[in-house]
């Protein structure tokens, strides 16, 4: 075996239980034995627990007793506890780097089958580790400044709350919105549960606060181009779709709809699920933010086929003195640098045509859950009044809970509001209308503060609970009883048998899913997502709001389904995670990354055009290629491309990686 | 008294002997300070002549070519026996050269070809060369062992000079820093320490943030080279980045990209894979049929590309010539097992 970096090493090894996790599934006690004759080797140990107190003082004794200059744990992933045993390792008194770490717990015990291969496999990767270590080298971390700037991404509640927290601790906060105004899905809510307070008398001075608050840049109707750079320093490019509307100069005073050649509103308004109408040139509702009016060029005649007599533009201009109107407004791109992100980009519906049975898009007096929000709400279509699509006010409503939800033909979660809205929507069709109304379900979950006993209060109401699973929702009537009525077949497994509901109404109360472009959005800003979807954080229980990208946050439904209480505690931690990063003013960067020896470079260029994150720039005066350490994120690119061997990536040199391959081909 | 010095050449195509040639007055100037006391080539010795030198009373000998032959080995040894210094002269001792890309065919295709089924070949018998050669001239062949290997495959190596061939100036120089009070450290390659890139004049004609290349064309393909542009941006497969520099970019000037026949800087492993590895990652495009469709059109020959002069100490060959091993020793077991059946019956 090779010498390493010329001191001789000393190396102490850990092994750690992890409880059951790890002992459970690897003789510890035979990896033990087999690390202590490895060559250099002068302690190895087990212990239940590493990451206790106790476990990191053995390291710590152990180089000042034993003068140890290489510690290798092996225990979980380096996601879960690099830091700490670096931290450890600093504190005994050598280089944090000097440190290596050795998962047997993600990639041995829980994923081999039986206690040999996994013991030989954990072995092996002992190994390799005791050869890799002895040419680690010190290294130092570099402090950067951070910018104390936030970006958030969705103006949904979630956002809307991140950025007042931050905003109001004298943060400067620039909020991305996709659609025209912020709110979200709650925006388009009547009431909330369980207190059933008035959505827009909560959210609105909240929406209107982001809008007047001087610390708060608004971006509506924009999208994210492209993040780039490292915690405490990126860059974003934010894309600002035209409205066609010159947002300075409009008041919000719907002159400009009123004057549209279209004297009726025509088309399905999106903001109102498609129950209401709206003309080409619109305000998405009463209440949003900013109140600004925007053209769809889809339904605009001039955009269509430029011989409208544009009269809006006409009557801003005339009979407002704004002249707001721009039907040439170009897309714009603007570049901020921020120090934190925050993520709060939401949840979409399940979509319910994926269940024909259920006759959504079929019979046109089903309805999803989202749609009956806006037929409650009282600036919605209908102004808070339920009239069915025919006109005609329900005297009988079927509401069928886990649409899309804990089914193992589509999303397998719960979706953890259904159940509560689906009660609040009960109560509020029985209150207008005095209807029957039926709830469906499989189990009814109301674990929250005031839930259970919302529940109780509404089957005092006389609101009736079927426990089944609905089979369809058909239009096919035996009975007179049933005719002209849409008939849901249910076994009611409470009492045991078939039952068919005739109903005017459905509802089918969808679950949340992610968003169709998360994956896009993880891409770019470089987090995880879960299988299912959902932004991945940190630590389920421990660090429920960091990402595994420093610097970047998750908040709201985006992570998962939840409610607006949940929503809003989570924002608020995302705040404080992002002020605290803020105010720490610096930050360290991995030394993980990429240098180029400028006595080894030859200046051929290759390198350069090759970094995605354009780290690498050419000194002419030297004939070198030079890497901007603080931009470097250490992808090893350029390291395997120097065709003059000139560039080596600190922690993963070729010297290392050889002697870790050489390592575990040798048990 | 004069340094003794032994020139030798093994499966060569003469080239390097005439770059010693090259020398001229400088290596007429250079017979002041050493005594040639081999040179097959060019002087009448034999074999014993070296025989009866004392061990280490040459001083440098000078050997180019890849080892083919048994009688080569031989010879090589003799040499290192005798020598102080060995260095491998010129591709072919240095890296296993054009020569060695006789290892990607197995012994047996290569003598069919050459003594039956070659173009050229008049089939009259099925005569074959053998180690016991051809009875009726009463002379021993050498052997061919199915492989070409570099020098340092074979013997020990001190320096290496490199080059297909070595340009005069890399000959020069070498000679002095060897003859010089402080020669560098054994196992140098005597020349250039970075890339040719860093004495190519073309070299500042690259942006500043670098390029990528959208197609390859072969120089054969190309009615008009600009002589002002780096080749590699024009698409030629120039091999300058990988490539040792000290012949002061010859072929560039000549308008022809760089095959590398100077091999790879200190710290490559294998040629071949530096070269394919920066190539790859110059192309400018991520869509997996487009990138199919400029490696099929630019580089049809990649073998001959990456390695036209290192196949032999590449770790490509090492992996061919294990496989060819296993097939070997299956093959034979299959043998085997056929006769004992037969042999049952
Ligand atoms: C029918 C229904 C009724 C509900 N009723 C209640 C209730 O009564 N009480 C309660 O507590 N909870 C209720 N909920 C749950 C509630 O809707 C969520 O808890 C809440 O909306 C989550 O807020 P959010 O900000 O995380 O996400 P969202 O409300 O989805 O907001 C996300 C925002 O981000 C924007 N966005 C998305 N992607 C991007 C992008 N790439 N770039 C820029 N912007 C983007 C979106 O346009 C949106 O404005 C209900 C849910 C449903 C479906
Ligand atoms: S690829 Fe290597 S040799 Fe070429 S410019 Fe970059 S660092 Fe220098
Ligand atoms: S490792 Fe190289 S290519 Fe990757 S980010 Fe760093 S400089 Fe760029």
């Amino acid at each position: 075996m090779k010498q390493g970096n010329g001191t001789v090493p000393r190396i102490g090894v850990y092994v750690c239980h992890c409880g059951t996790n790890i002992a459970g599934n690897v003789d510890v006690k035979a990896v033990v034995d087999f690390a202590s004759k490895l060559p250099g080797v002068v302690v190895a140990r087990e212990y239940k627990y590493m990451c206790s107190d106790p476990g990191q003082s053995l390291i710590k004794n152990d180089i000042r007793e034993k003068n140890l200059n290489r510690v290798i744990v092996a225990s979980c992933s380096p996601h879960l506890h690099e830091h700490t045993f670096r931290h450890a390792t600093l504190e005994g008194g050598q280089n944090p780097y000097l440190f290596h770490m050795v998962n047997i717990r993600e990639q041995v015990s829980w994923v081999t089958e039986d206690k040999m291969s996994a013991t030989e496999k954990a072995k092996a990767l002992v190994e390799a580790a005791v050869y890799r270590v002895r040419y680690h080298e010190a290294l130092e971390t570099k402090e950067v400044p951070v910018n104390p700037d936030v970006l958030i991404i969705g103006g949904g509640i979630a956002g809307i709350t991140a950025a007042l927290t931050l905003a109001n601790a004298g943060k400067k906060v620039y909020l991305v919105e996709r659609d025209y105004s912020i709110g979200g899905h709650m925006a388009k809510f009547d009431k909330t549960f369980p207190t059933l307070d008035c959505a827009s008398c909560i959210l609105t001075p909240k929406m209107t606060a982001v809008k007047d608050h001087p610390n708060i840049h608004l971006f509506t109707y924009s999208e994210i181009l492209e993040i780039d750079g490292y915690v405490g320093n990126f860059t974003a490019r934010i894309l600002k779709k035209p409205r066609y509307v010159i947002e300075d100069r409009c008041i919000g005073c719907y002159v400009c709809v009123e004057h549209c050649v279209y004297k009726t509103p025509k088309f399905p308004s999106e903001f109102d699920e498609g129950l209401g109408l709206r003309k080409p040139v619109f305000i998405p509702f009463p209440q949003a933010v900013p109140l600004i009016a925007a053209i769809d060029p889809e339904t605009c005649i001039e955009f269509k086929s430029h011989r409208c007599k544009k009269t809006c533009q006409e009557a801003c201009r005339d009979l407002v003195g704004r002249d707001a109107i721009d039907f040439t407004q170009r897309e714009e791109v603007v570049e901020v640098q921020v120090g934190a992100i925050i993520v709060a980009t939401g949840f979409k519906t399940f979509d319910a045509r994926r269940i024909p049975e259920y006759g959504y898009g079929r019979y046109p007096n089903v309805y999803t859950s989202l749609e009956i929000e806006r037929l409650v709400n009282s600036s919605g279509p209908t102004g808070g009044e339920i009239v069915m699509r025919d006109g005609r006010k329900p005297r009988r409503v079927g509401i069928i809970h886990c649409v899309g939800s804990r089914d193992r033909n589509f999303n397998p979660w719960c979706s953890r509001v259904c159940c509560m809205y689906s009660l609040k929507l009960a109560h509020l069709v029985r209150e207008r209308t005095g209807a029957e109304v039926y709830n469906f379900y499989i189990d009814i979950r109301t674990p929250g503060k005031g839930y259970e006993e919302f529940y109780e209060k509404l089957m005092q109401e006389g609101v009736h609970f079927i426990r089944g699973k609905v089979a369809e929702v058909t239009d096919w009537t035996i009975t007179p009883e049933e005719t002209g009525k849409l008939v849901i077949r249910v076994e009611d497994s409470l009492v045991g048998v078939v039952r068919r509901i005739p109903v005017d109404m459905v509802i089918l109360s969808v679950g949340l899913e992610p968003r169709d472009d998360a994956e896009e959005v993880r891409r770019q800003l470089n987090i995880s997502c879960s299988s299912e979807g959902w932004f991945l954080e940190r630590h389920p229980k421990l660090a429920p709001v960091s990402t595994f990208t420093d610097g970047i946050f998750i908040a709201g439904a985006c992570q998962g389904p939840k409610d607006i209480p949940d929503t809003v505690a989570q924002a608020g931690a995302a705040a404080a995670e992002a002020l605290a990063l803020i105010d720490r003013g610096s930050v360290e960067l991995e030394p993980n990354i990429a240098v180029i020896d400028e006595q080894k470079c030859s200046g051929c260029h290759v390198c350069i055009a090759l970094c995605p994150y354009s780290a690498i720039a050419f000194n002419e005066e030297k004939n070198v290629a030079v890497i901007n350490e603080a931009l470097c994120k250490g992808c090893g690119v350029c390291v395997g491309t120097c065709p003059s061997k000139a560039i080596t990536q600190q922690l993963f040199t070729d010297e290392e990686l050889l002697a870790e391959i050489e390592g575990v081909l040798l048990v | 008294m004069k340094k003794k010095v032994a020139f030798y050449w093994c499966a060569s195509c003469g080239g390097c002997e005439e770059a010693v040639v090259d020398l001229a007055e400088f290596l007429l100037d250079a017979l002041e300070q050493i005594e040639i006391v081999f040179w097959p080539v060019a002087m009448d010795f034999k074999i014993e002549d070296v025989e009866q030198l004392t061990d280490g009373e040459i001083f440098a000998s000078f050997i180019n070519g890849a080892v083919l032959l048994s009688d080569q080995e031989e010879v090589v040894r003799l040499l290192r026996r005798k020598s102080q210094v060995v260095v491998a002269f010129g591709s072919c001792s240095h890296q296993g050269g054009v020569p060695g890309l006789i290892n990607t065919h197995d012994r047996q295709d290569v003598f069919d070809y050459y003594y039956h089924n070659g173009p050229t070949v008049q089939r009259n018998g099925n005569e074959m060369p053998t180690p016991t050669g051809a009875k009726a001239f009463h002379v021993a062949l050498p052997e061919y062992y199915g492989k070409a290997r570099p020098l340092n495959q074979v013997i020990e190596v001190d320096y290496y000079i490199p080059g297909c061939a070595p340009p005069p100036n890399v000959v020069k120089d070498a000679l002095l820093q060897l003859l010089s009070d402080s020669p560098p450290p054994r196992g140098t390659v005597l020349a250039g320490a970075h890339s040719l890139c860093s004495e190519c004049p073309l070299n500042e004609t690259k942006p500043p943030e670098g390029f990528k290349i959208k197609q390859f064309v072969r120089p054969s393909q190309v009615t008009h080279i600009d002589p002002d542009t780096c080749l590699l941006m024009q698409g030629l497969p120039c091999l300058g980045p990988v490539t040792r520099s000290g012949c002061n970019a010859l072929c560039i000037k000549g308008h022809m990209p760089c095959t590398g026949c100077f091999g790879p800087l200190d710290g490559v492993r294998d040629f071949g894979a530096a070269a394919l590895s920066f190539l790859a990652s110059l192309i400018d495009s991520n869509d997996e049929a487009e990138i199919q469709r400029i490696i099929d059109e630019g580089l049809p020959d990649p073998l001959g590309t990456f390695y036209m002069y290192s196949f032999p100490g590449s770790l490509l060959n090492e992996v061919l010539q294990k496989g060819r091993q296993k097939a070997r020793a299956w093959r034979e077991r299959e043998e085997t097992v056929e006769a004992q059946t037969t042999e049952n019956q």
